[in-house]
């Protein structure tokens, strides 16, 4: 029982990092139609500049540079993409965004190069003893930072008049301009917030007990995917309940991996897209998605 | 509101291909100019890729090979993505059937290792059953595909390549495991394409003998040519009418008539036989794959190969593949003569990775600055050499529909059903080597919006207009 309940704190506190990915998938989505494939290079991108200045600075610090840089990676893409956000399908933009992500990665991979790097992180490899089962402190400084982070955001979306005007434009984009809401804006400030998520996601994703920060990161944020979809693409609610679902099932399945042997080594890496294919068949929009109607 | 004026739009545009109640009278038209040209340059290109193996290195006969095996690979991809608009990550999945298909199906048993076995069929048997089991494995995958549309396939998709990453590393009695597995030599009619024994009968052609490079880029080169002229037909025929107005309103196809579903499964299934097509080659080419050689990246280079060339053109895509798949091996070759170049593993700018900075940036400033890829400016280039000035051509070369403008703005939509009505002549005109298969059938302005959702069940991305409140 210990174990199991040790399994699920773990995939809460993974599950919620994925969420905070997801949330930025979405919240890109929902502004500006862009599935960003390029996020996964931007949480690399955060991690790099993190581990580069953490050895000369504090942590902290280090911190806020990274999610300057992170936000600005995110901003400069937006902004090339606004160039064409205009004329171009949803489809084209995907790819330009995967463009973007294998000159960045091609880059950043190159610059950390083999070992994994440490962030230097104020937790360390500190345990703690919570309801009679050991968990490594970062994953609760994970669950922690995530629920404030999710609370900040869904009182700032719900509350702000940027919240609002998000709201409005993913509603109806038309109508929204044309009550004044600078669509532009609204685009530039998602991004902002995804690339700020993705750079606190990094730091969780590559603390104790994970080995550190290389190329491999790249693949966990990946995970954010099935999360977002099988939450519904368009749907902040279901990005945090996609990420914790994820994160679970791919803890449970790593902790009971020896009675799944039969699936395979490594079966917890593909756990997330069986979950999202199964969720996909029931209900393609998943599960908070607007389900799309079309009138002629 | 745009979709509403756009369905009879499209079908203004419909006439010309035969909608099936009418069956369209055959017409002899004289082929325009362009058309000759095309098909000129294309019986050149043909000839010199046919004379090319007598005089090349083995390096850079590697290369063509590679260059054709991934070209076989992007028209398939282009089918899916730039034809009917459904953008698909799972091609590596489909690549990696074909090659370890064909492994199985006619390799031997062995492995030092991890034992792998194999069934000994013949070379040419086993590669058709290697097709073919791509084929079923995109018909398994269709009802996802066929439900999904545009972005929401996109995602859907990768979670192949991860599924597919699992099974190649972990059913070792098929792939060989982490190490890989070793190909069976292609033989056919007694030639053998591999390093020639004592007893094996040498080929000469015109004094040059053919060895095992020279007669791989002959069978590729002919796969090749049939991949592209089934891709060139399909296209020029009802279903790749089809298909392309399932890309530009699937609402509106649906309407007409198409069985949506239907064709975006069959799509699925006609690009994943491809690709595992491209699946076997790349087998004869590796030699030993291994399974780590069919992840995430290698889907993304082949959506770079068409985005490239351009969306939905096939010459489009077989330049495309050029590029991205001979740029690490120039980059390679040539290594010693750029200066800035790093060994790999250094830290510094190595080839593999400047080959990256060169395909992911050509992908952003493609989509930028000429959505119609390599294939755009071709046609825009042949149509300024003959001096064609005629509006709809240059409609014609003008960028395609992901270019246009979605916004469904009244002056775009007019001049687009203009030039639709003009285009009507110049659509049999298309007769010769063809990029242009894509642009006749969408004019700019022919509401090129993301695909929306078909009478089908199925979920879309939220699109102006057609979102219920």
């Amino acid at each position: 029982m210990s174990f199991f309940l040790e399994l699920l704190i773990n995939g809460l506190s993974v599950g919620a990092v994925y969420a905070l990915i997801a949330l930025g998938f979405v919240i890109i989505f929902k502004a500006t139609e862009v599935i960003n494939f390029a996020h996964g290079s931007l949480l690399l991108l955060g991690g790099y500049t993190i581990s580069e200045l953490t050895p000369e600075t504090n942590f902290y610090l280090a911190l806020l540079v990274g999610l300057t840089v992170t936000a600005l990676g995110a901003l400069f893409i937006e902004r090339i993409l606004a160039l064409r956000i205009r004329t171009a399908n949803t489809n084209t933009l995907a790819i330009m965004t995967i463009g973007f992500d294998v000159v960045l990665t091609a880059d950043l991979v190159r610059r950390i190069g083999v070992d994994p790097r440490s962030l230097f992180d104020p937790w360390k490899n500190d345990t703690v003893q919570v309801i009679g089962v050991t968990i490594p402190l970062t994953r609760l400084v994970a669950i922690g930072s995530a629920v404030v982070l999710l609370t900040a955001f869904f009182l700032a979306f719900k509350y702000t008049s940027w919240g609002v005007a998000m709201r409005a434009s993913a509603e109806d984009a038309e109508a929204a301009t044309l009550m004044g809401i600078r669509r532009g804006r609204v685009a530039a400030v998602a991004w902002i917030i995804a690339g700020v998520l993705a750079c606190i996601a990094v730091v969780f994703l590559v603390a104790f007990p994970t080995p550190g920060l290389d190329g491999s990161v790249i693949p966990v944020a990946l995970k954010a995917f099935p999360a977002a979809i099988l939450g519904g693409l368009d749907s902040t609610a279901g990005a945090l309940v996609g990420g914790l679902i994820v994160g679970v099932a791919e803890q449970l399945t790593l902790g009971y991996s020896s009675e799944l042997s039969f699936l395979g080594r490594g079966f917890a890496e593909v756990m997330p897209y069986v979950i999202m294919i199964i969720v996909l068949l029931i209900k393609p929009s998943g599960l908070f998605g607007t389900r799309e109607v079309s009138r002629v | 509101m745009s979709e509403v004026t756009a369905v009879p739009k499209q079908a203004a545009g419909q006439p010309p291909a035969p909608t099936g109640e009418k069956p369209a009278k055959p017409r002899r038209v004289k082929r325009s100019l362009e058309a000759r040209i095309q098909t000129v340059l294309g019986i050149a290109l043909v000839l010199a890729l046919f004379a090319l193996p007598l005089y090349l290195d083995d390096s850079l006969l590697t290369m063509g090979q590679a260059v054709m095996a991934a070209a076989v690979g992007a028209i398939g991809l282009n089918l899916l993505t730039g034809v009917t608009g459904q953008l698909s990550l799972a091609h590596a999945f489909f690549i990696a059937i074909g090659t370890y298909g064909y492994a199985y199906f006619s390799g031997s048993p062995g492995g030092v290792a991890t034992e792998y076995g194999g069934l000994e069929l013949p070379p040419l048997l086993g590669a058709t059953m290697a097709v073919i089991l791509a084929g079923l494995a995109g018909l398994a995958f269709s009802p996802i595909a066929s439900r999904l549309s545009g972005i929401y396939l996109g995602v859907a998709s990768l979670s192949l390549v991860f599924l597919g990453q699992h099974l190649l590393f972990n059913w070792e009695g098929v792939t060989g495991g982490p190490n890989g597995r070793a190909v069976p030599t292609f033989t056919l009619a007694g030639l053998v394409f591999g390093t020639p024994q004592p007893g094996d009968p040498q080929v000469f052609l015109f004094n040059v003998p053919l060895r095992r490079n020279e007669l791989l880029w002959y069978l590729f080169l002919v796969v090749l040519i049939l991949a592209y002229l089934f891709a060139r037909n399909l296209l020029r025929g009802r279903p790749g009418r089809a298909l392309q107005m399932i890309r530009d309103k699937q609402t509106a196809a649906a309407v007409m008539g198409v069985n949506v579903r239907r064709y975006k499964s069959a799509a699925f299934v006609v690009s994943s036989m491809y690709a595992g097509a491209a699946g076997v080659l790349l087998a004869l080419f590796l030699r030993n794959p291994t399974p780590g050689s069919f992840g995430l990246i290698l889907s993304v280079t082949y959506l770079a190969m068409i985005v490239i060339g351009g969306l939905g053109s096939i010459p489009g895509a077989v330049v495309g593949a050029a590029f991205v798949a001979a740029t690490p091996l120039l980059l390679n070759r040539y290594a010693d003569f750029i200066p800035f170049l790093a060994q790999p593993g250094s830290g510094g700018v190595d080839s593999g990775t400047l080959a990256k900075y060169l395909y992911g940036g050509a992908v952003v400033v493609v989509l930028l600055l000429e959505p119609g890829g390599v294939a755009a400016l071709g046609r825009r280039l042949l149509f300024t050499l003959t001096g064609t000035t005629r509006r709809q051509k240059m409609r014609a070369a003008a960028p395609v529909s992901s270019s246009v403008a979605e916004t469904g703005d009244e002056t775009t939509a007019e001049t687009g059903a203009d030039s639709v009505e003009d285009g009507v002549p110049g659509r049999s005109d298309n007769g010769g080597g063809a990029p242009s298969t894509q642009s006749l059938d969408s004019p700019p302005g022919s509401s090129p919006a993301p695909p929306s959702q078909g009478p089908d069940r199925g979920t879309e991305p939220p699109t102006e207009g057609n979102r219920r409140p």
